[in-house]
């Protein structure tokens, strides 16, 4: 006999499923490339104190994990 | 009210942007299921499933809105410049794709064609109500919580959440309106467009607070926003330029 997970198990679960949804879905590279930015521009301005250098870094880090996202899709496609 | 005595600066124009675009394209979504709902099983069941779905989406609010008045603002920056970031690439990517002709556009004729048939494929009965009321709710739950988490995000982070929730109403009202009245011409909101626009503004968005959360000092403060805006327009221009497929080859991407 199958028990159902009790009602705040399931709630849980599913706030769970929607934040995973939401920020990683199909596409976990784009996640993975805003953790990374999020450290790389903490270590070039918080502790290098460089901040003409992450005012320029961390847009082209976007572009970047932007840019690869898309081709990746592309690449995909092709491959279909 | 405060908001209105305000000088408006570029981030206040972004955030007004981003945050009507953003409502208005989510609006749609939950439309177009909603209207399939009330048409195919009756309005009664799916306008109980939108009650309930804006009680609870409003209890949401109730009970994190203050919470994140409380949070320090560095943290919060931090944490709401990650989440638009993400939240705004991913956007950027299908409307690119979309724009290419790479993805299926975005066809609100074809989900209410699909939501009908799901709808009709279930007979009539005892379960009838709550097939219709329970699709109404999700699709208003779930469309009307992105609303939620992009209000809270932009307004909190900017100390504008007053005008953040206004704008988002007057989004919400204005598009439900028009949508009503159209009934179901929704097809012709031009999606894609608006959903460039938005994933352009949440990640420029996205880009000025990671780095605020960071310690970044922006030249030019909030108007590092605009520049932001500029870059990545003229990179989604440059993206879909540069994969839209030559004559002679036809791709489509699932994803």
């Amino acid at each position: 006999m199958s028990t159902q997970p009790s009602w705040p198990v399931r709630v849980l679960k599913g706030f769970g499923m929607f934040w995973w949804d939401f920020l990683v879905g199909d596409t976990p590279e784009l996640f993975l490339a805003a953790v990374l930015t999020i450290v790389i521009i903490d270590l070039v301005s918080r502790v290098g104190h460089h901040n003409a250098a992450a005012v320029w870094l961390l847009p082209i880090l976007a572009v970047l994990a932007l840019s690869v996202s898309v081709l990746r899709a592309v690449s995909k496609g092709k491959r279909k | 009210m405060p908001f209105l005595a305000t000088t408006v600066s570029s981030g206040v124009l972004v955030l007004v942007g981003a945050v009507f675009l953003a409502s208005s394209v989510e609006m749609v979504e939950a439309l177009t299921i909603v209207v399939a709902v009330g048409h195919t099983r009756g309005w009664r069941s799916a306008l109980q499933g939108v009650a309930l779905a804006l009680v609870a989406l409003a209890a949401l609010v109730a009970a994190f809105g203050p919470a994140l008045v409380h949070v320090p603002l560095s943290a919060l920056r931090l944490i709401v410049g990650g989440v638009l970031l993400i939240f705004g690439m991913q956007w950027l990517r299908k409307a690119v794709l979309r724009s290419s002709g790479l993805k299926a556009k975005h066809d609100e004729d074809e989900i209410y064609r699909e939501k009908v048939a799901e709808l009709e494929s279930v007979g009539s009965g005892p379960a009838r109500d709550r097939v219709a009321f329970v699709m109404a709710f999700k699709g208003v739950f779930l469309e009307g919580l992105e609303v939620v988490i992009t209000v809270l995000t932009l307004g909190t982070s900017a100390h504008r959440l007053g005008l953040a929730t206004v704008v988002a109403a007057v989004a919400v009202v204005l598009v439900g309106g028009v949508g009503i009245a159209v009934s179901r011409q929704l097809s012709s909101v031009p999606e894609n467009a608006m959903k460039m626009t938005v994933g352009i503004l949440l990640v420029s968005y996205g880009t000025f607070w990671t780095g605020e959360g960071l310690s970044v000092k922006w030249p030019g403060n909030d108007t590092f926003l605009l520049a932001c805006v500029a870059i990545y327009a003229a990179v989604t221009w440059l993206l879909v330029a540069m994969v839209k497929p030559r004559p002679g080859r036809n791709a489509q991407v699932a994803a």
